[in-house]
């Protein structure tokens, strides 16, 4: 869990024999960038604290038991609003498919999931941009929509 | 703007420890909903405090030691198409997912690199992060691993092409995050 406090420290001391000024700007700029995107990390935070209420059985009981066409749209749609860590959404998945759930809505889900982040909008949009986020979000969703198919025509779910 | 900004962060830090306080009043008066949100935000901050001051620690360094020439070449419009194979590389690599990925896409955005590239990484970086993926075909099979990153590295490196030289035409400029 604290893996890259072990490579930053490392890296800072190869660094600091190497050159000790350039260290100490580098770190100076590192601090900068994230005094400055600090309050909207925190924004997130409380935003990603209220989304992981919709509870697993929520998710559960929307994405078991649709045609499939519905649960595709549903898992594209929960995934994009929704987030959650992998801990969390894998074992889900795992669930879902063991209750039934079609390989295809469970990829739509898990690729939304981690592709389109309406929640993360607040922290991608200081660093890309309110466009450039937008646009790559629709992408993202375009995407996963693909891929959730091309999983249905492979696992033999959806008959081409 | 950067007096605004910093007028934004002070909301959010006010708004923040509210949200802590709320949090911690729901724990003593026995606030179910309170609470299980509370369980939610430990999930969270302790990912962002395992991952976030060690990742910016690493970003100043690579920003003074990283030339920009380097990073035009690799990542910039000198670089073929070997520069999606490193931003997949890289984002394979990144530790923390789309909370690292998003300032580091800035930084080398700002170096050099073009859209083209910053956008296959960031959308690379959730779909391939390599703890992820072993995890995932580890509870959904190798298979189904296997098809969503076969299917989607190729649709990641096309729509990177489409919105980079959307960008591009329409002179966009990605904001700077000192």
């Amino acid at each position: 869990m604290y893996t890259l406090y072990y490579i930053a420290g490392i890296a800072v001391l190869i660094s600091f024999f190497a050159d000790r000024e350039k260290t100490i700007k580098g770190l100076k700029i590192g601090w900068k960038k994230f005094s400055k995107i600090l309050g909207t990390y925190l924004k997130l935070l409380i935003i990603l604290s209220f989304i992981l209420l919709i509870s697993d059985q929520f998710i559960i009981n929307y994405l078991g038991g649709q045609a499939p066409f519905v649960g595709l749209i549903m898992g594209l749609i929960i995934g994009s609003i929704t987030m959650m860590p992998g801990f969390i959404a894998y074992p889900l998945a795992g669930i879902l498919v063991s209750r039934g759930v079609n390989y295809m809505v469970v990829a739509a889900f898990i690729t939304t999931l981690m592709l389109v982040g309406v929640a993360t909008y607040p922290v991608e949009k200081e660093y890309f941009g309110i466009k450039a986020t937008i646009w790559r979000n629709i992408a993202g969703f375009i995407i996963s929509a693909l891929i959730a198919v091309a999983t249905g025509v492979l696992y033999g779910e959806v008959l081409v | 703007m950067a007096k605004n900004k910093k007028k934004i962060n002070r909301w959010n830090y006010l708004i923040f420890t509210v949200f802590v306080a709320f949090i911690i009043g729901s724990y003593f008066l026995n606030f179910d909903l309170g609470a299980r949100i509370g369980s939610n935000f430990m999930i969270f901050a302790r990912d962002m405090i395992s991952i976030l001051p060690p990742a910016f620690i690493l970003i100043g360094l690579f920003d003074v030691w990283v030339s920009r020439e380097s990073i035009e070449n690799n990542f910039g419009h000198t670089s073929g198409f070997k520069k999606y194979i490193y931003a997949i590389l890289l984002a394979a690599t990144t530790v923390g997912g789309t909370f690292v990925a998003f300032p580091v896409a800035n930084t080398l955005y700002h170096k050099g690199a073009n859209y083209s590239s910053i956008f296959t990484y960031v959308t690379a970086a959730s779909l391939v992060m390599i703890p992820m993926s072993i995890m995932e075909a580890s509870i959904l099979g190798i298979k189904f691993t296997a098809i969503r990153i076969g299917v989607s590295l190729p649709l990641v490196i096309i729509s990177s092409i489409i919105l980079g030289n959307f960008f591009t035409r329409i002179g966009y400029k990605i904001p700077k995050a000192e």
